[in-house]
């Protein structure tokens, strides 16, 4: 890459703690900037607009996964590990896999997982009652998507703390080689076993969503060892994500009673939306990385081959050239359109099972919790391209009569 | 722009102009018309922003790709041979005018 004078670049480096301890001021810093702002640290391009966001996510073969979405170049690097068939790959290969998923992942069989869900959540919710204060990640936010989704992919394995093991190395594995990359790491040989472990087809339960995509191999749309890399993405993908998910979003209702009380009127019907908005005003997969197919000119920067653009995605939810007071908190509004799920071929493939989760977990506190109240500071996960809540203490109030 | 009439199961109208390029379910989403979610933002996800198009419209329309006929499968409502998912929907300026149906239920 060239550094070019008519770009902006900024010396910012978006994996520092200086930029955790205010995500949302360094992104407004660099949208001010310019659409397009070279990151002196990595020599990358970062894209805080919305509207490059999307034209990058829109156009897949110019702007591509299988070089990899972190900062490392897959193609001249070795990966950690074996390449996603899904998040790390392109077309045709990429779309060959997602056409098997999506005959899995219907919004037919999604809706038959409701019942175990919502049963679990009056469970979650119900152990609550006794505690005064309680830690709102450890009781709440963490527990529930670590039983209701490895449950539904069909997990037997009992010590599924190694899922958060595994998902951490997945999302700080895509930064730079700093302090977080190498704690993370220190683990990856075991953990990467018992993973690969969990995902062949003897291991899974009958009529699970793993063992459903293991039927795919019997119609000849993939091989078993597409199988397991594909049930390998759902076990590293769908947890930490919503995990940071629910607890942002009690954050949130904790932050803006208002907000909650609305909510509360009509739960059943405000409770998808108000999640949508959580995604856009605290996206837990903040930003990764897509490499240039060929030299192409992307507003006002020429791109060279090769190069690696930042695809800053909460950043693009939070643009002021897009939506109407961004920095609120409004769970009346209509987040539609938000990129917390990203966008094009590489939309995230859980999304409707992690709204289902969301809409069990929230929808039932909603129903019994008049008041969500912090009784101290919320701690922060050090992270490379996520962000979610360590700890979240937390008070409840239940609602009369529930 | 595409003047697009959205009647809800209750009856009601709302007419909205489209400008080339948007969809019926983004300029619905935009415009706070109940009766189209649209949750996923146009990535054939969620079948929230089904809508029966009229016959009439019908071939004049975008085509429909397999993998929106796949998630009309799933849509909640009554599937119906009109039935299409309104983030496909994108208009031009050769369609001036487009009428659809909202069904009464979407998630």
């Amino acid at each position: 890459m060239n550094a070019v004078s008519n770009v902006p670049s900024s010396s910012l480096d978006p994996f520092s703690a200086e930029y955790r301890a205010d995500p949302y001021g360094s992104q407004a810093e660099l949208r001010s900037l310019g659409p397009v702002v070279r990151l002196e640290k990595y020599d990358v391009w970062a894209c805080p607009r919305y509207d490059e966001v999307m034209e990058i996510l829109r156009l897949p073969e110019q702007f591509r996964s299988g070089a990899g979405v972190g900062l490392s170049d897959l193609t001249r690097e070795k990966h950690w590990r074996k390449p996603s068939i899904l998040l790390e790959n392109d077309p045709p290969h990429h779309t060959r896999v997602r056409n098997a998923l999506n005959k899995v992942l219907t919004a037919r069989n999604i809706r038959r997982l409701r019942d175990a869900f919502e049963e679990r959540a009056v469970t979650v919710v119900d152990g609550l009652a006794s505690k005064s204060s309680f830690d709102g990640v450890a009781e709440l936010a963490r527990p529930f998507p670590l039983d209701v989704f490895p449950d539904a992919v069909g997990l037997t394995a009992d010590d599924r703390e190694n899922l958060l093991a595994y998902g951490r190395m997945v999302f700080d594995g895509m930064g730079p080689r700093n302090e977080i990359w190498e704690e993370v790491m220190e683990h990856a040989e075991e953990v990467t076993s018992w993973i690969t472990a969990q995902c062949r087809r003897e291991a899974l339960t009958p009529g699970g969503l793993g063992d459903q995509v293991y039927a795919t191999v019997d119609e000849g749309q993939l091989d078993e060892e597409e199988a397991a890399l594909v049930i390998r993405s759902f076990l590293s993908a769908g947890v930490d994500t919503t995990i940071f998910a629910l607890g942002t979003a009690l954050l949130c209702f904790a932050n803006n009673p208002d907000q909650w009380d609305y909510v509360r009127e009509d739960p059943s019907k405000r409770i998808r939306p108000a999640f949508e908005e959580v995604l856009r005003y605290e996206s837990p997969f903040q930003m990764y990385f897509r490499t240039s197919t060929k030299r192409t000119e992307l507003a006002g920067a020429t791109i060279e081959e090769g190069d690696k653009l930042l695809v800053m995605v909460a950043s693009a939810n939070r643009d002021p050239g897009h939506w109407d007071e961004p920095e609120r908190f409004d769970a009346s509004r209509s987040a539609v359109g938000h990129v917390a799920f990203g966008h094009g071929i590489h939309t995230c493939v859980g999304q409707m099972i992690a709204r289902l989760e969301a809409e069990t977990l929230l929808g039932e506190l909603a129903r019994r919790v008049e008041r969500i109240e912090l009784t101290g500071e919320p701690v922060w996960q050090p992270a490379n391209t996520l962000r979610g809540l360590a700890e979240l203490p937390l008070t409840i109030s239940p609602a009369r009569g529930a | 722009m595409t003047k697009v009439t959205y009647t809800d199961a209750q009856g009601q109208q709302h007419v909205l102009d489209v400008s080339a390029g948007t969809s019926i379910m983004a300029a619905a989403v935009t415009h706070g018309i109940d009766g189209i979610v649209g949750e996923c933002g146009g990535n054939l996800m969620c079948a929230t922003c089904h809508v029966y198009v009229d016959p009439r419209d019908a071939d004049r329309l975008p085509e429909m790709s397999d993998d929106e006929e796949a998630m009309l499968e799933d849509a909640v409502a009554e599937h119906r041979p009109t039935s299409r998912l309104s983030c496909q929907l994108v208009m031009s300026d050769d369609l001036e005018e487009i009428h659809v149906e909202m069904p009464s239920e979407q998630l």
